[in-house]
């Protein structure tokens, strides 16, 4: 029942409907495209469960043999700043799901709006990230030859110097997907902007959220561990 | 031709946004006390701490990833992917908690 005239090319077998120009050949559909991608960005975010994973792996082991250097070596970090940057996150992965719900509905404006907010609260993140960071540098809580252990934890020095490591560590690495995650929204940025998304194609978008939302949840996961441990002790947070 | 995937109403993310709001304030608020002390033990603030964290990051990844929405495949990617995580810290834990229990020749 073709209402359109149906000239004859390289598509011709995939049958009568117009093809999308978005669909690449080696898909049926575009249904099996996004499945597929969808898939194969979540095997790759398993391999980033397992590299992560081998961080947390270290922070248990560690954990369970220095437990009070980690209740003292929370007690390093700024609470407050941490929790604000876990509510960024999470404002941040909204304004994510937002931007993809918005490329469904073809809605343009809303994910030019929502992808420029989802990087705007990244960066913020990260300029707070950089104002923790100085303050353990000012602090000379920075493991290495400068390290200078808190008034009363000489004692146990090496031990606030691993919990130290792991902070920068794992908090390091979670910013740099923070950083990939902001240049990756700002070429979807780019995309949306040129009106490159609608309700039948809006995989990129999709899918780079799905990495968003993944760096998100490490955060989710770091905050309680590494701040929280020792904050019913009160804080000397710096 | 329509996607598989069906578009969630706002209102479906804002209160999942809301849920982990209040998670993680209820987090910082349960760290403020030292449970353990209060009840002899040495593990409630954490299992506290991860349950709340292992919840919001089940809203994260069912509403707002939209693993609800994808294939069985997906669904089972997704699963397994933690699963193996568990073996990790499982079969690590099994070992270094349990090295104490037998004594060593010569030590």
């Amino acid at each position: 029942m073709a209402s359109h005239v149906h000239t004859q090319n390289a598509h011709g077998a995939h049958g009568e409907h117009e093809h999308n120009p978005n669909l690449q050949h080696h898909f049926y559909s575009m249904d099996q495209q996004l499945e597929a991608s969808t898939l194969g960005m979540w095997v790759f975010l398993v391999t980033e469960i397992m590299f992560f994973g081998g961080l947390f792996m270290a922070y248990i082991v560690y954990r369970t043999m220095y437990p009070d250097a980690w209740m003292s070596g929370s007690q390093q970090l700024n609470v407050p700043l941490g929790a604000m940057n876990t509510a960024v996150l999470i404002v941040s992965s909204l304004t994510m799901a937002l931007a993809v719900r918005a490329a469904m509905v073809g809605n343009r404006r809303g994910q030019i709006r929502n992808l420029i907010l989802t990087i705007l609260l990244g960066t913020t993140f990260l300029v707070v990230k950089y104002f923790e960071y100085k303050s353990k540098f000012d602090h000379h809580l920075v493991p290495g030859d400068h390290f200078v252990a808190p008034a009363g934890l000489e004692t146990m020095a090496p031990q606030l110097q691993i919990f130290m490591s792991l902070y920068f560590v794992m908090t390091g690495v979670h910013a740099a997907h923070m950083v990939v995650g902001i240049v990756l929204m700002s070429v979807i940025l780019f995309m949306a902007w040129r009106g490159r998304f609608g309700p039948q194609y809006y995989t990129p978008v999709e899918v780079s959220g799905l990495y968003w939302h993944f760096v998100d949840i490490v955060w989710i996961f770091l905050f309680p561990l590494l701040y929280l441990l020792g904050f019913h002790l009160g804080g000397a947070a710096h | 031709m329509s996607t598989s995937h069906p578009v969630p109403a706002h209102s479906t993310f804002f209160l999942v946004f809301a849920a982990l709001l209040v998670g993680t304030g209820l987090t910082v608020l349960v760290a403020k006390y030292d449970l353990d002390a209060m009840f002899h033990v040495t593990w409630l603030n954490t299992a506290i701490a991860l349950t709340i964290a292992i919840i919001k990051a089940t809203l994260v990844i069912v509403y707002f990833m939209g693993v609800r929405w994808n294939t069985p495949l997906t669904k089972v990617v997704v699963l397994a992917g933690f699963f193996w995580l568990l073996i990790l810290f499982g079969l690590t834990m099994n070992d270094y908690l349990t090295r104490g229990w037998l004594g060593v020749l010569g030590r």
